[in-house]
């Protein structure tokens, strides 16, 4: 066991590595000079001289394997350098912004995981019946929605049903919790819809599966009640692959919450990239897709440990390799 | 692949009423899935006879009727430029679709080919590969395709690329799953203990049998491809205007008008949900053909 977290976290490194390398490339690509953006866009009222200037105070004169050990050797110690838009370290602007996102993440996984599983067992445990029908349609609308598109949706009905509007200051967490929950309820919900629509249709599908397993017809015959067979002997062993697929939706819930924060007009990390990576403000661009990537292969690498420890059986196996 | 799922492909010319009779039957089985299908193919006939179906010019507005609503002229109504969104609807179905099958196509085919080809390899192009896909899987597919975009600049073939870049990896990583399963199996070594060349065991024995996974991820990354094209549109990183899109369609003034003009965003959005609602059915119903384990239930 302790050889195959070894392997992992070794492999999870290195993918780390080749995350900041392709972050770092894919952004000095980028067309659109940083250092005439720096000077102000008025082009052709800078001179070359004064544009060369900026440049060798930038670093960006020096040879792109330099630059990238400089950077490289920055963020090892969390110093993203300074964005060149808002003039302020990378590090704290991600820092100011964080949260939000970090919220809304979580407030989507956990409306996603009360809402669909519960739909997914009960839809499991009357296959046929016109809740099944309903959840089965629903799941698939859900998975064809856009979230930007459901975001726009959600806030039209909010307008006509109660006179909602967007606030026009997001209070923090730690201010005043209850408000900022009420706050970030609807983009979490937007966010969430697709994850929610996703699990409700795995857990349906595995809890036919194991419903139909001898160990549950088992339970049965020992005269259990239906409600323990499906919650106790049921559930208990169709959760393992939806704790996976939390897992990796972390990903996909990151991409969605880049376009709902646009559209809500919420001050978190999504918003922010956007706003980078159009304007070609590589420092900050570089460090929050860093960050968001490094978020991912975190996540999957915690899923892969979590699975072993949830499940004796892929332990034996991961030890067999 | 003799069965019956895969039949109409191979059926000879000569036997047009058995392949309808199979096609029928399919249908049958399978009513989402033909539903799904029927659906796409009217889309594609719509963008593809688009001038012939659009009543206006999409990109011409009329001055006298901005924002107006629905009515028996604009049935859609018109966007803040007086532009009938209909034709708009219509000529945006183009780009979706383009865009849409294009992503989908090219991202799995350049990813398939790296993961069977380098799987088949074994050895450090193998390890490489690997490492290379898994810092790739690393970005939320969204973000990765707004950076490309942004690299490559707004424009139909570039969007394209942008989009496939993120669906490339995770059909590589498919594509590897079936290949080491097939690696070990007999009839692989049976090939090349006849001598067959790596191209021909790939080409001839590897692909045929790894093409049903494929073919089942590129339809779910159609619909992901088209809702993710419709993302780019509206950060302002995809399609610009005066270009019709979904995407387009609901971003910039579009959002700001939405609580007078909630026709504006709506429709497309409808559009869009159709459009990968139909996809998806059709993936599912083509997934349930191909896979053994469901066939005839």
């Amino acid at each position: 066991m302790a050889d195959y977290i070894l392997r992992r976290l070794g492999i999870g490194l290195v993918t780390l590595l080749g995350v900041a390398v392709m972050v770092f490339f894919i952004m000095r690509i980028l067309p659109g000079d940083a250092a005439v953006m720096m000077s102000g866009a008025g082009a052709g009222a800078v001179s070359e001289k004064e544009l060369a200037e900026v440049r060798s105070k930038l670093g960006l004169d020096r040879s792109l394997p330099v630059q990238f050990a400089e950077w490289a050797g920055k963020v090892a110690v969390f110093d993203l350098g300074t964005s060149l838009r808002t003039g302020k370290p990378v590090i704290e602007d991600i820092a100011r912004r964080f949260p939000y996102t970090l919220q809304v993440v979580v407030m989507a996984m956990v409306i996603a995981v009360l809402v669909g599983v519960p739909m997914g067992v009960l839809s499991a445990a009357f296959p046929g019946s016109w809740g099944d029908q309903a959840l089965r349609a629903l799941s698939i609308v859900g998975l064809a929605a856009p979230s930007f598109w459901v975001g726009l949706i959600l806030i039209l009905a909010l307008v006509w049903m109660f006179q909602w509007s967007a606030p026009l200051f997001w209070e923090p967490f730690w201010v005043s919790p209850w408000k900022s929950i009420t706050q970030l309820f609807w983009p979490a919900l937007a966010v969430g819809m697709r994850q929610l629509a996703l699990i409700a249709r795995m857990t349906r599908s595995i809890m036919l599966e194991v419903l139909g397993e001898d160990f549950i017809r088992t339970a049965r015959a020992k005269g259990l009640s239906e409600w323990a067979v499906v919650m106790r002997h049921g559930l208990r062993n169709g959760l393992l692959p939806v704790v996976t697929l939390i897992g990796f939706e972390v990903s996909a819930l990151f991409g969605g919450l880049i376009v709902t924060e646009t559209v809500f007009s919420v001050p978190g990390l999504g918003q922010y990239v956007v706003t980078a990576i159009l304007n070609r403000d590589y420092p900050a661009a570089q460090g929050i897709v860093l960050i968001l990537a490094g978020i991912v292969v975190l996540g999957n690498l915690t899923v892969d440990l979590l699975y072993g420890a949830l499940d004796p059986r892929t332990r034996v196996q991961a030890a067999d390799k | 692949m003799s069965d019956a799922g895969a039949a109409p492909a191979v059926v000879p010319a000569g036997a047009r009423g058995a392949r309808w009779r199979t096609l029928a039957r399919i249908a049958r089985e399978q009513p989402l899935g033909a539903f799904g299908a029927l659906v796409l193919l009217v889309m594609v006939v719509v963008a593809i006879g688009a001038p012939v179906f659009a009543p206006f010019d999409p990109t011409q507005g009329d001055a006298a009727s901005l924002n107006s609503a629905p009515n028996a002229r604009n049935w859609l109504g018109t966007d803040a430029f007086g532009r009938d969104n209909l034709s708009r609807l219509i000529y945006g179905a183009r780009i979706s679709l383009m865009v849409g099958l294009g992503a989908s196509l090219l991202g799995v085919v350049v990813g398939a080919a790296l993961g069977i080809v380098s799987t088949y390899r074994g050895g450090w192009v193998d390890t490489i590969t690997q490492r290379v896909m898994d810092a790739l899987l690393a970005f939320p597919m969204l973000l990765l395709a707004l950076a490309m975009a942004a690299v490559l600049g707004p424009s139909l073939p570039n969007v394209i690329v942008a989009l496939a870049v993120p669906i490339a990896p995770r059909a590589a990583r498919i594509a590897r799953s079936s290949v080491l399963v097939l690696k070990a199996t007999t009839f692989i070594e049976a090939a090349r203990a006849t001598g067959c060349s790596d191209l021909r065991i790939i080409v001839r024995h590897i692909l045929p049998n790894t093409f049903a996974p494929l073919l089942v991820i590129a339809t779910a990354y159609l619909g992901l491809a088209i809702v993710q094209e419709a993302a780019l549109d509206y950060l302002g990183a995809g399609i610009q205007e005066p270009d019709s899109s979904w995407g387009l369609m609901m971003s910039g003034s579009a959002t700001a008008l939405a609580l007078t003009a909630p026709w504006i965003v709506i429709f497309p959005g409808l559009a869009i949900c159709l459009t990968v609602l139909a996809s998806n059915l059709l993936g599912d119903a083509i997934r349930d053909l191909l896979d053994p384990k469901l066939r005839g239930k």
